[in-house]
């Protein structure tokens, strides 16, 4: 496959015969050790929804304990077993581990496999033209690495001393001494091998999805043509390419520590009646190491729904996205300097002040492109002719929380401000909605948009806008809340607020809070139910749903591998003209060259029509040249 | 028998809400709607998002000022003062941006919602516009950022000559704390000192050890700078002074530190909040293990007379240990019993005779 793009004409017919023959394959080569890029996009995605409902049922049995926590949950001891105390209480400890499952899952296997894993997969080879990814065994391994890492980590809620409950973030020493936290026995340690064989599927994924990008794209597929979406992925792969093996040294690092005796993160510490013998280690040391990961992960969370939702809010406001060169910048700039903002989580962790200063000069810069990507969405929507599909209304969704998320970074970067706030509820309410819902949103978007394409039949819309109407109101009836408890100086990962009279008030607030959980999760089950059955009874899907510009909607209805059956279609235009003036219709695809459209050209794009009809070889030599 | 009865019901009403969606599927097929046809939905949704924009604006504003005071925490600190202020600065900032963006992109929603035979504007870039929103919110955060500098710089700037020293420590789930003593320095500890009775990990080679005191509420005076040293013992937890807006890690093997000025009594504060209840607190903000939602210390806040009159009345640590003068070198006994104020004859009980072993890990 990694060579498709050299071959002459002939040879791509030569090669879709042998194709063909793939198509033959049994069960398990089609369906479970597939090559297929849509095949193990699927894979992804089905594995990141099951997650995500795991990760949102784990948020809403805590969520119980925190809003009613007079409530009885012996109903639940079926179910928990020991983790419910004789009284009817959630343990205390499994509460902790709870919400450190629930954001290593959210985080990594939903909003990083499930997002970029899914999409990435899905549409760059679709979207660039090119019949599957560099290396589909890579992508094959990149899964099945994923699947292994979810066991594992499944497999840690089945143990006597639970999952891993040092929160998600994981620092030493709690995470490092099972004497501190029982989650820190056998839990943290399958954690550790779960994210290990994680980062390899990250980097496997990554590697191809650069490389699929740089190398093979199709004939006359230049990086000004590709779609928003291209961008939004490659830059996601190239910025976990270059922050996940950081947090794989910090595991490894973590692991010798816990096994083997070493001291990178311990030093004179004295626990249980015992006074360790580790000294000259740094607990600050793993926090650096971990956020020099953890930050860019946030933008490799946000960059591909940023990208999906740019494709898709151009397409449904029948508008060319509002400064396309603008927006690929500010997402160069956003990667770029997501690798120098890391410290901005550790304020005040004890780093030294300075350092403080540096990094809260640089975090508040990074507010610019995000600004500039917002006004671009919101002009993108002026004067459009704007849709409400449901993967509209769930980009629209993104651009909101994008908004109200972002805004409250601007207080959390502030380190004099951050004194108060950090580690309250306020910082949970500022992620939860500019990276955790605003992602999530993003890949909904991404599932209603690209399903026709996926699975050759429609999503019902129905049922589409009723999904996002309870789930757009119901996150902000869970995350708004938030930002006032977080102001009266609430804690994180509180087990309970009874403790402290400055934080006992606001039962009603954390009481709205959870019913708000519980009925936005309830709304969930309507998608998944619209999802497995349109997937058996939606209606068939047109071949371009969407009028949209873009490559994919040139493949058959169920492209098989190798995605087009005859030659892949060459581009001549950027993916945005929509509602050129003098067209006739309000777009136009990239396959269709600028000969065939004189009443709408523009200047410019007249003189390149010489290119085209020269010899498409000219461009076929430049494009890919090694 | 009543699981029985609800799961019944759960499943009737699923079943009810099949049907109701198949009956609607099956009649938009007979009705045959065209496949690209936007109906009647589209302008619901627009309309949708004008009502959300409506509630969710008005709500914002309502509950942000009919329940002010209930989520905001009275400020007894001066550079609390300082850091409110930037932060509700801030806030005016944002919000005003937050509204105007979020009307117009309602607004637009509603307005170029899908009209049939409408094309839409072909409006692909604008240099001078992106210029505009890229400079002017740089603009703006740019003055942010310096007033945050230097709220920031001179928070953590060093402390005084004069400052109070205090030691705060952390350890699963508690906190204490350990005050200099007469000669106004804290002595020399080490972790491997550290046992049952002899919490702090005392060095009682050092002369500086034997007039400290321990505490387990802390006590802050009023109006002079209290210079706060942390540190923990097992792993990390975070100190949390929410009414001096005082936040800072405590790091085994890492001290760390944060200085301050307390601006009303407790008994001041009593008077302002109108409870007579209230009370100082002192929370742990990192997640420490099980008891991290309860490891509290209470705080009091005194004039500074007072604040001298309660320092002068705390026994030292050695003298509550007095079996700990075996670990003090020999020729240093003397002046730690006076230092510490152990009256002579109880001293030699414990140097000699039945007492004669060293304790702890000395």
């Amino acid at each position: 496959m990694a060579t498709t793009h050299t071959h002459t004409h002939a040879d791509v017919h030569h090669h879709d015969d042998h194709e063909h023959e793939h198509h033959e394959g049994n069960f398990w080569t089609n369906y479970i050790f597939s090559q297929d890029h849509k095949v193990i996009a699927k894979q992804f995605l089905i594995t990141g929804i099951f997650w995500a409902l795991f990760g949102g049922t784990l948020s809403v049995i805590f969520r119980l304990q925190l809003g009613f926590p007079e409530m009885n949950l012996e109903w639940m001891r079926p179910l928990l077993g020991g983790w419910i105390t004789p009284e009817g209480k959630i343990d205390p400890e499994f509460y902790l581990a709870l919400v450190t499952m629930h954001g290593t899952i959210m985080v990594f296997f939903v909003l990083t496999a499930g997002l970029s894993g899914t999409f990435s997969n899905f549409l760059i080879p679709l979207q660039i033209g090119a019949r599957d990814m560099a290396s589909g065994f890579m992508n094959m391994l990149s899964y099945w690495f994923f699947f292994l890492s979810s066991v594992i980590m499944l497999s840690s809620f089945f143990i006597e001393t639970g999952p891993a409950g040092g929160g998600w973030t994981v620092y030493p020493p709690l995470s490092a001494l099972p004497q501190a936290i029982q989650g820190s026995g056998l839990g943290m340690t399958l954690w550790l091998v779960s994210m290990a064989l994680f980062i390899v599927s990250t980097l496997l994924g990554g590697i191809n999805y650069i490389t699929t990008v740089i190398n093979m794209r199709t004939r006359g597929m230049s990086f000004t043509r590709m779609p928003l979406t291209i961008w939004a992925f490659f830059f996601t792969a190239i910025i976990g390419l270059l922050s996940f093996p950081v947090l794989f040294a910090a595991a490894l690092l973590l692991i010798f520590d816990r096994s083997f005796g070493t001291s990178f993160f311990l030093s004179d510490i004295y626990i249980g009646g015992e006074a360790l013998s580790n000294v000259g280690g740094s607990p600050i040391l793993f926090q650096h190491l971990f956020w020099f990961l953890g930050h860019p992960e946030v933008y490799i969370v946000l960059l591909p729904a940023l990208g999906i939702t740019s494709e898709i809010i151009a397409t449904n406001s029948r508008k060319p996205i509002f400064g396309y060169k603008a927006m690929i910048g500010s997402m160069l700039f956003i990667a770029i300097l997501s690798f120098i903002v890391w410290a901005h989580h550790m304020f005040v962790t004890g780093m030294n002040p300075f350092l403080g200063s540096i990094f809260m000069l640089l975090t508040l810069i990074i507010a610019v492109p995000s600004a500039v990507k917002i006004f671009n969405y919101v002009t993108t929507l002026w004067k459009g002719n704007i849709r409400f599909t449901s993967g509209m209304l769930f980009s629209i969704g993104l651009v909101s929380f994008f908004l109200t998320g972002g805004i409250t970074g601007i207080f959390l970067g502030n380190s004099a401000i951050d004194i108060q706030l950090h580690d309250t509820y306020f910082v949970v309410a500022h992620f939860h909605l500019v990276m955790g819902s605003a992602s999530f949103f993003g890949m909904l978007a991404g599932i209603y948009h690209w399903y026709p394409k996926m699975f050759g039949r429609m999503m019902n819309e129905k049922l589409g806008y009723i999904h996002f109407w309870f789930t757009f109101v119901g996150v902000y009836m869970v995350f708004f809340p938030m930002h006032y408890i977080g102001i009266a100086g609430f804690p994180r990962r509180y087990y309970s607020f009874t403790n402290f009279d400055f934080a006992s008030g606001f039962t009603d607030l954390n009481s709205l809070v959870s019913i708000a959980a519980i009925l936005t999760l309830a709304a969930q089950f309507i998608f998944l139910f619209n999802f497995f059955y349109s997937m058996f009874r939606g209606r068939p899907a047109p071949a371009n749903p969407w009028n949209s510009t873009t490559l994919e909607w040139t493949t058959p209805r169920n492209p098989g591998h190798g995605n087009w059956p005859g030659e892949i279609p060459a581009v001549y235009r950027w993916p945005y003209d929509y509602s050129k003036p003098g067209a006739k219709e309000d777009f136009i695809p990239q396959t269709v060259p600028f000969s065939e459209t004189p009443e709408s050209n523009l200047p410019h794009e007249n003189e390149l029509i010489k290119l085209e009809s020269s010899n498409g070889d000219a461009i076929v030599v430049e494009g890919n040249k090694h | 028998m009543t699981t029985l009865i609800v799961v019944l019901g759960v499943v009737l009403v699923l079943m009810i809400l099949y049907l109701i969606f198949r009956i609607s599927t099956l009649v938009s097929v007979a009705k045959d709607k065209k496949e690209t046809e936007v109906d009647s939905s589209n302008g619901l949704n627009a309309m949708l998002f004008i009502l959300f924009m409506v509630f969710g604006i008005g709500g914002f504003f309502w509950y942000s000022f009919a329940h002010f005071d209930s989520y905001t925490l009275p400020v007894a600190s001066e550079h609390g003062a300082w850091t409110d202020t930037l932060f509700w600065i801030t806030m005016a900032v944002t919000v005003v941006a937050f509204v105007i963006i979020s009307i117009i992109k309602f607004v637009f929603l509603y307005q170029y919602q899908y009209k049939e035979g409408r094309k839409a504007k072909f409006y692909p870039d604008n240099h001078y516009l992106e210029l505009a929103w890229t400079i002017i919110p740089a603009i703006v955060l740019a003055l942010l950022i310096f007033t945050g500098l230097r709220a920031w710089n001179d928070i953590t700037s060093p402390a005084g000559e004069n400052a109070e020293v205090i030691e705060v420590i952390a350890q699963q789930f508690a906190w204490t704390a350990r005050y200099p003593g007469k000669d106004d320095v804290l002595g020399d500890y080490h972790y491997q000192k550290i046992d049952a009775i002899n919490e702090f990990g005392l060095d009682l080679t050092d002369n500086k050890t034997f007039d400290d005191f321990k505490s387990l509420e802390l006590h802050l005076p009023k109006g002079k700078e209290v210079l706060l040293k942390i540190r923990a013992k097992d792993v990390l937890h975070s100190v949390f002074l929410p009414h001096f807006r005082v936040k800072m890690d405590a790091v085994p093997g890492m001290p760390t530190q944060f200085k301050f000025i307390a601006t009303k009594t407790t008994e001041e504060m009593r008077e302002e909040t109108g409870n007579p209840e209230f009370n100082y607190e002192l929370a742990c903000t990192e997640i420490c293990g099980k008891g991290h939602f309860s490891m509290k210390m209470n705080v009091i806040v005194h004039s500074e007379e007072d604040f001298a009159k309660w320092k002068a009345e705390q026994e030292t640590w050695l003298s509550q240990n007095p079996d700990y003068l075996k670990n003090v070198p020999a020729g240093l006994r003397e002046s730690a019993m006076i230092k510490a104020g152990i009256p002579a004859e109880t001293g030699l009980k414990f140097t000699q005779g039945e007492f004669g072993t060293a304790v702890g890990s000395n």
